[in-house]
């Protein structure tokens, strides 16, 4: 193995993911624009009827905003794959020296980066709205995102060198989103659920992002941080594994 | 991965740029490639030729390492593609039926890209980025988003992205498929260059008959997976020989035109009949004479294209209008 040119075919694949995302103005309007319309009208309408001990609604769910963005823009930044088998972009990456781990990871560093842009944005909307953020709290914020991020872009990359049509990609991720999502406690407490709801919520990593984000912002967690933590980072070291092994045996 | 090996298996003073050796892919009972044996010597432009569907893209993804074959196995640039896919993929280059290039990238950044995946940096990138984006003539072009780019020029751009780490082997799979004919003239001429400047071997798959006759030093015929036929345009239409002979006319006795040994095929169809004839000249007359009340006559020499039509019983099969098809000609219409 070269290390030189492993390095070249990275940046390479990551330059285009991010200049791609750069250039496509509406990709970085939605993927910014989505979350903040949540924000400010979920926040406030559910705010509005919701009262919690300790702290306000919106400062509750915002970890959980946090989380719904890595899950859309990470998970389906996979589509992309589809899109790119669609049109002959892929094999043309395929057909050169680099090897297939190696267009994997460059993948999903850019599917890193464009997730890493939306969540900044999300967190300079939070500091203007009051949500009371530290730097420290935001810095290991962004280590447990870093991680989750990490995890999902994989995640999705792995849907994505499974599927052959956008349309099916769109089904299948919605399965994975959706749920990932309304399970994780990040609309409401997971206590007081029925059995078999908690162990679901148990076995979703988003419910850790969550829980590990909202013990470093409000102080209040179901688990230790470093249980999150680890959980975290053990869904990502699976889901990088898992990936390599998708890409190493995805067909063109 | 490719493990190091201590000596690759180049072979010692031959010329063979491809070996193909009973190179098979089976999809559950059908058999895209079926047992094929190929050879293509160094600076060849050798054309493969067959309908959709025949297993030509399937050959050309197994030779570029993308498919595995079933069984069988081939040499490229002397290199195993089932023992040194790496090496393999070094050594060659190839360009897709669509266009691998980004649209929201320039020509030259899309070019930068392919390098580096190529391994090549710093000056060295940069020189060969100049040399051929001036080959395809899109130097002035190069900052301008690859989506602005005409049809043809994106197929251009796709030759220079195939040309920039100088392959010693060019795999163009169909590279005038659906250009309009100046177009397809201008990229017949940058790929004679490529062959005869910098004596690239080039392995082009195509349906177009005059772009195979116009092009390539030998061809071969694939149907069904198969090898069907092998040779020079020049010699694949001697071998069939003769000319076609068209005729029309209220009443036509087939039985009566089959006693004559120099009429090679018979197509009859309504009142036209056509006819593959050796030595047309002499034995026209007899023809004529075995058929009353002729209406017309059309004589032509034989083209690759009935020789086509002779070994796969067919013409070229149309397109079959899959998804991707459609998104294909969506593609092109956008960006032309």
């Amino acid at each position: 193995m070269n290390p030189k040119k492993v390095a070249r075919g990275l940046y390479a694949i990551w330059y285009r993911e991010y200049k791609v995302f750069i250039r496509e103005r509406s990709r970085v309007f939605s993927s910014i624009a989505l979350p903040i319309l949540f924000m400010v009208i979920f926040g406030s309408g559910i705010g509005s009827i919701v009262s919690l001990p300790g702290t306000d609604y919106q400062s509750y769910i915002f970890p959980g905003f946090l989380v719904m963005t890595v899950l859309f823009s990470s998970i389906f930044f996979g589509a992309y794959v589809v899109w790119d088998k669609k049109l002959d972009f892929l094999k043309g990456v395929l057909v050169s020296p680099q090897s297939r781990t190696t267009i994997f990871v460059g993948k999903a560093f850019g599917g890193v980066t464009d997730s890493l842009i939306e969540v900044s944005v999300l967190m300079l909307v939070g500091i203007a709205m009051g949500i009371p953020l530290t730097a420290l709290s935001v810095g290991i914020s962004y280590l447990i995102l870093l991680f989750f991020i990490i995890g999902t872009v994989s995640l999705g990359l792995v849907i994505g060198s499974q599927m052959e049509s956008p349309q099916g990609f769109g089904l299948i991720s919605s399965f994975v989103v959706f749920p990932m999502f309304l399970l994780s406690g990040a609309l409401y407490p997971l206590s007081n659920l029925p059995g078999w709801l908690v162990v679901l919520t148990r076995i979703n990593p988003a419910t850790y992002a969550v829980d590990g984000l909202r013990s470093i912002i409000l102080g209040s967690s179901l688990f230790l941080l470093i249980v999150d933590l680890s959980a975290i980072i053990l869904f990502s070291i699976l889901m990088i594994t898992l990936g390599t092994y998708a890409f190493n045996r995805m067909r063109v | 991965m490719a493990k190091n090996k201590p000596t690759k298996r180049r072979l010692g003073g031959t010329t063979r740029s491809i070996e193909i050796r009973d190179l098979t892919k089976k999809y559950g009972k059908l058999s895209a490639v079926d047992h094929i044996n190929l050879d293509v010597y160094k600076g060849e432009i050798f054309g493969v030729l067959g309908p959709n569907g025949a297993g030509k893209t399937t050959t050309l993804l197994m030779l570029a390492t993308l498919l595995k074959p079933t069984s069988g196995t081939a040499k490229v640039n002397g290199f195993n593609i089932l023992e040194d896919p790496t090496e393999v993929r070094e050594s060659i280059s190839m360009v897709f039926q669509d266009p691998s290039s980004d649209e929201l990238l320039t020509g030259y950044e899309n070019l930068k890209l392919h390098g580096l995946l190529y391994n090549l940096a710093g000056e060295g990138i940069e020189r060969r980025i100049e040399k051929v984006l001036t080959l395809v003539d899109l130097t002035d072009r190069k900052n301008d988003l690859a989506k602005k780019y005409s049809g043809g020029m994106r197929r251009r751009l796709e030759i220079a992205r195939g040309l920039l780490h100088d392959p010693q082997v060019l795999f163009l799979d169909e590279p005038t498929l659906g250009l309009d004919p100046q177009t397809r003239e201008h990229i017949w001429s940058y790929i004679e260059t490529l062959s005869k400047e910098m004596k690239i071997t080039i392995l082009i798959t195509t349906h177009y008959m005059e772009e195979a006759e116009r092009l390539c030093n030998r061809i071969a015929i694939i149907d069904h997976g198969k090898v069907i036929a092998l040779d020079t345009p020049k010699n694949l239409i001697a071998r069939l020989g003769g000319d076609i002979v068209k005729l029309r006319a209220k009443k036509i006795n087939v039985s009566k035109l089959k006693k004559f040994k120099f009429i090679k095929k018979i197509e009859k169809s309504n009142n036209t009949v056509k006819l593959t004839v050796e030595n047309t000249s002499k034995n026209l007359q007899k023809i004529l004479k075995e058929i009353e009340n002729v209406d017309s006559v059309e004589v032509r020499p034989l083209t690759l294209n009935d020789v086509f039509l002779h070994y796969t019983g067919r013409e070229i099969r149309e397109e079959e209008g899959t998804e991707l098809d459609q998104m294909r000609a969506f593609t092109r219409v956008s960006s032309s």
